[in-house]
């Protein structure tokens, strides 16, 4: 969506050509790494593997990668089902140039996600990567202990492992303290992953983070019982001080981050990018902070505000294609902190975002399938983009209405197929417990439903 | 020169009515839908009194132009007999006056007892509108789409995709064997099946006898070489005889330009001899349809133990429901007028963007456009079919109007409401609804807590199928649109 190939287009495209390419530039050029990935493009410099930054988990000692690779938006093939030749390189690539943490879980890509990260770790020595993956107990058919722990040892079997490294309960503040009992508490299942890390077969125990505030501070209540390893939150510039603005039954970064502070125990962090929308930012920023550094992405930006905290242990990216994961490894092969001025940045920046009012969907897809067919994430990214780049035809009485209605309603049925659009949302609201942004889904799908029936009227 | 003229006149009209029933932009109608208003037959029906003065005076005047130029399907038979290569290929042939005229009483009368949708199986537009719709349309679209997706790799909103909708097997085979019959008939014999067969042909052949224009042979400069009536593709001269037959020359000016000597020409006539022939009745074999119904089977979404993120569930193709009366479109007054005017030229069946308008396939509205809501529905801002169709069978209407046009009612299927089968708040038909017909209540009286069903004010809905097409039952929803036989404002 904009004047320029998208890069996977041109990946596409060009693919062929680049192995030429690679292969006069490698020859002129001292090889750093020996990946098995030969692929570039000239506008990229490929990362320093040895560069990487970095951190120490208190507790184990381990020397966690600050990028670390989330297996939530893993390469899809054609046919939809996972492309586990992509998933394989992308893997390779990361482990050769430093990332060694990857996250991910029994729910990730239609269930999955263990499956190929498994096939594809396993291809290299254990000892060489960290492996987080979690207890993702929401449908209540699985809140019995007996199939929460199935739920487990399953996830040993797919990621063919005897151990896990780093072990979450799964989406803890969706649906309040009384989700966390049923899920985690009246089952015991806490007191099994307490055993279980005692046991050697889960080295690190923590949580991950959404939704209500109340969970949270009564899960730190327990850390010295508990002994919480890390914990799982969103934090990037937009959520440091505006989570609770966008939504307010969302949690702003600072605080959550000041509590682990607190007490000493790490962070890892998760949307940094928030599913995309921190690199897909109005135009007019983009130009403004590709004014202050023309070279570095919008993306990186977000990155290196994720890594800065001495705090983070790692921070998470859903890498779908190598140039994601290329860029995001020449932001971290080394960190370069972002500086006092540049995070005052960076706020400023936030604070333009959120006057946008864009629907706070970060595409991760747990809401999905809706059993009416909608494409509820298609939907809001779709709003997203359009309105993020000031596209969005508002006014019947402006001068270029008719070209940008034409633009949403063509773009939408390119993006969703008709059958699936916001028109066939019956707000059953079986999706809502599901969104970790809290995102009243059915309102909103109403809401895009109007605004496309107005456009559609207004011949 | 009248060879030329026509050439280039036919091509402009070929070429508009052709786009026209192709257009899947939707925006060509707004200049070209006066030329299928310009058809003989679709003018009768119309009683559109201007335009069959204006044929009738051209025809008086200049011969039978008309289906050299105006009729789509003249033009289409020209083209199929210039793929012959053959020198010489036709011969002169006697008129068969016994077929030409049971062929326009029996379509007359047709017409008169209301069988509109029958007798339109051999009138040159509708066939030929039938033609382009189910044979080329569907050709169209693909290449469409496949602009579309350039279009979308180039980030251009030029070109978007249509959807290609399926209308069974009838209208494909009906077509085809037109086709057929059409595209042979005119390669080995030019003319024949407007000579014969094609009932405007007829009636305009019989005023053409008079008209003041002709093709004549100036019988001194003939030197009887007979490449004139070689190539007559009407085969109606006689040049031994200097006999040209009127009736069906359809004033090409093929021969002009290829007599050597310039021994015809095209002036101010001498009176002609005429001979008619009467024979017996033609038999009519009865046609037989295999008629189609693909319904998908589908199974609802297997409900897995785990919750997984991601993917999209099934959805099954929506079936139509079977409605005591058939929707006919806004603007069509009455199921009668319909019947009675439509020639089924399919033009408002290319033309619905909402791909509602499908042919019927029941014998009695042969082809005659019907509605069915299981793709899309009556949209209020679309009054395109009635805004293109040639025959009054759909009259003009306005939004304002169809905003309060019944052409039909909401049913509620109760075994089906997806409150009642899988016990979740649902309300889309009354979310939906444009008149605000349907509303939501307790399916139990006693307890106003409990989820909500629809009830449908029968007296303010227009019947567009917003709510039986947006309903998420499948394959049948659980609101359907009952036709209305006669329309009236509310």
């Amino acid at each position: 969506m904009s004047k320029h190939i998208e890069r996977r287009d041109f990946l596409k495209l060009f693919g062929a050509g680049v192995a030429g390419v690679t292969a006069a530039l490698t020859g002129c050029r001292p090889k750093t790494v020996a990946g098995p990935i030969k692929d570039d493009y000239s506008q990229l410099q490929e990362a320093r593997g040895d560069r990487m930054t970095y951190r120490k988990n208190p507790t184990t000692g381990d020397k966690v990668s600050l990028l670390g690779y989330g297996m939530m938006r893993l390469p899809n093939r054609e046919d939809g089902e996972i492309d586990q030749e992509a998933v394989n390189r992308l893997v390779d690539y990361a482990l050769a140039h430093g990332v060694n943490y990857f996250d991910t879980s029994p729910a990730y890509c239609r269930g999955n996600s263990e499956k190929a990260t498994g096939i594809a770790l396993s291809r290299h020595p254990r000892d060489s990567y960290f492996i987080a993956t979690k207890l993702s107990n929401f449908n209540q058919a699985t809140w019995g202990r007996r199939e929460s722990i199935d739920m487990f040892e399953n996830s040993l079997k797919e990621l063919q492992t005897d151990y896990i490294d780093y072990y979450l309960l799964h989406g803890c503040g969706m649906g309040g303290m009384d989700n966390l009992k049923a899920r985690y508490l009246d089952n015991g299942m806490l007191h099994y992953c307490i055993g279980q890390r005692r046991e050697g077969r889960i080295r690190n125990l923590g949580f991950s983070y959404h939704g209500d505030v109340a969970v949270f501070d009564y899960l730190l209540s327990i850390h010295d019982q508990v002994h919480w390893d890390f914990v799982q939150i969103e934090l990037n510039y937009l959520d440091w001080d505006y989570a609770n603005e966008i939504n307010d039954r969302n949690t702003d970064a600072r605080y959550l981050y000041a509590e682990l502070q607190k007490r000493g125990i790490p962070a890892v962090i998760m949307e940094p990018l928030l599913g995309g929308r921190l690199a897909n930012i109005p135009q007019y920023l983009m130009e403004r902070m590709k004014q202050r550094d023309p070279d570095a992405s919008i993306a990186s930006w977000a990155f290196r505000y994720a890594g800065t905290p001495e705090g983070v242990l790692t921070v998470l990216s859903g890498m779908t294609y190598m140039e994601h994961l290329k860029d995001n490894l020449l932001t971290y092969c080394p960190l370069k902190p972002v500086t006092p001025e540049e995070e005052n940045f960076l706020y400023d920046i936030a604070y333009h975002i959120v006057n946008v009012k864009l629907i706070p969907c970060n595409d991760c897809k747990y809401c999905m399938p809706c059993p009416y067919g909608v494409d509820i994430p298609g939907l809001f990214v779709h709003y997203n983009k359009v309105k993020s780049h000031d596209r969005l035809p508002e006014n019947a009485q402006d001068s270029g209405y008719a070209r940008l209605r034409r633009e949403f309603l063509v773009g939408q049925d390119r993006s969703v197929p008709r059958l699936r659009q916001a028109a066939h949302c019956i707000g059953c609201g079986q999706c809502k417990p599901h969104c970790p942004q809290n995102i009243d889904i059915p309102e909103e799908l109403h809401k895009i439903d109007e605004f496309v029936e107005n456009l559609r009227q207004n011949t | 020169m009248l060879k030329r003229t026509r050439q280039i006149l036919a091509a402009l009209f070929f070429a508009g009515i052709t786009l026209l029933l192709l257009d899947v932009s939707g925006t060509l109608f707004h200049y070209l839908s006066w030329m299928p208003k310009m058809q003989l037959l679709p003018a009768i029906l119309a009683a559109n009194l201007a335009v069959v003065a204006i044929i009738l005076a051209l025809t008086l005047l200049l011969g039978r132009i008309y289906c050299s130029v105006i009729c789509p399907l003249g033009v289409m038979q020209d083209l199929a007999a210039r793929l012959n290569r053959k020198r010489n290929p036709y011969s002169l042939s006697p008129a068969l006056w016994w077929l030409r005229l049971t062929a326009l009483c029996v379509f007359v009368l047709l017409i008169v007892t209301g069988l509109t949708g029958v007798a339109a199986l051999i009138a040159p537009y509708s066939t030929y509108g039938r033609i382009v719709t189910h044979l080329i349309q569907p050709l169209w679209i693909g290449a469409d789409n496949l602009l579309a997706l350039g279009a979308e790799a180039v980030d251009s909103y030029a070109v978007s995709e249509a959807d290609w909708v399926w209308y069974g097997w009838m209208p494909l085979i009906v077509t085809s064997l037109t086709l057929i019959i059409i595209a042979v008939l005119a390669y080995r014999g030019g003319r024949t099946w407007c000579n014969t067969v094609c009932p405007v042909g007829t009636a305009l052949g019989c005023v053409a006898r008079f008209s003041l224009l002709k093709v004549r042979f100036n019988e001194e400069q003939c030197i009887g070489c007979g490449k004139c009536s070689r190539n007559c593709k009407a085969a109606c001269i006689d040049f031994k005889t200097y006999d040209i037959d009127y009736s069906r020359c359809v004033t090409c000016g093929n021969c002009i330009d290829l007599c050597p000597k310039g021994a015809l020409n095209y002036g101010l006539a001498a009176s002609s001899k005429i001979k008619a022939e009467k024979e017996n009745t033609v038999d009519r074999s009865k046609r037989q349809f295999l008629i189609g119904t693909a319904l998908l089977a589908g199974t609802a979404l297997a409900q897995e133990e785990k919750k997984v993120d991601g993917g999209l569930a099934e959805i099954v193709n929506k079936a139509a429901p079977e409605r005591q009366t058939p929707l006919t479109p806004p603007g069509s007054l009455t199921a009668r007028n319909m019947t009675e005017k439509c020639t089924a030229c399919q033009l408002c069946v290319s033309e619905c963007p909402n791909d509602v308008l499908r042919p019927s396939t029941s014998l009695e509205h042969f082809m005659q456009p019907t509605m069915g809501y299981e793709h899309g529905y009556c949209r209020p801002e679309c009054v395109r079919c009635s805004q293109v169709c040639p025959t009054g069978a759909i009259r003009p209407i306005t939004k304002q109007e169809k905003s309060s046009l019944q052409i039909g009612h909401a049913v509620w299927v109760k075994q089906n409401c997806v409150p009642l089968t899988d016990g979740v708040e649902c309300g889309n038909c009354a979310r939906h609804c444009p008149t605000g017909a349907i509303t939501m209540v307790p399916s139990d009286p006693d307890d106003e807590w409990s989820l909500k069903v629809p009830v449908v004010n029968t007296s303010t809905c227009i019947g567009c199928g917003a709510c039986e097409n947006l309903c998420p039952a499948r394959p049948l929803s659980a609101i359907y649109v009952e036709g209305h036989e006669m329309h009236r404002v509310i």
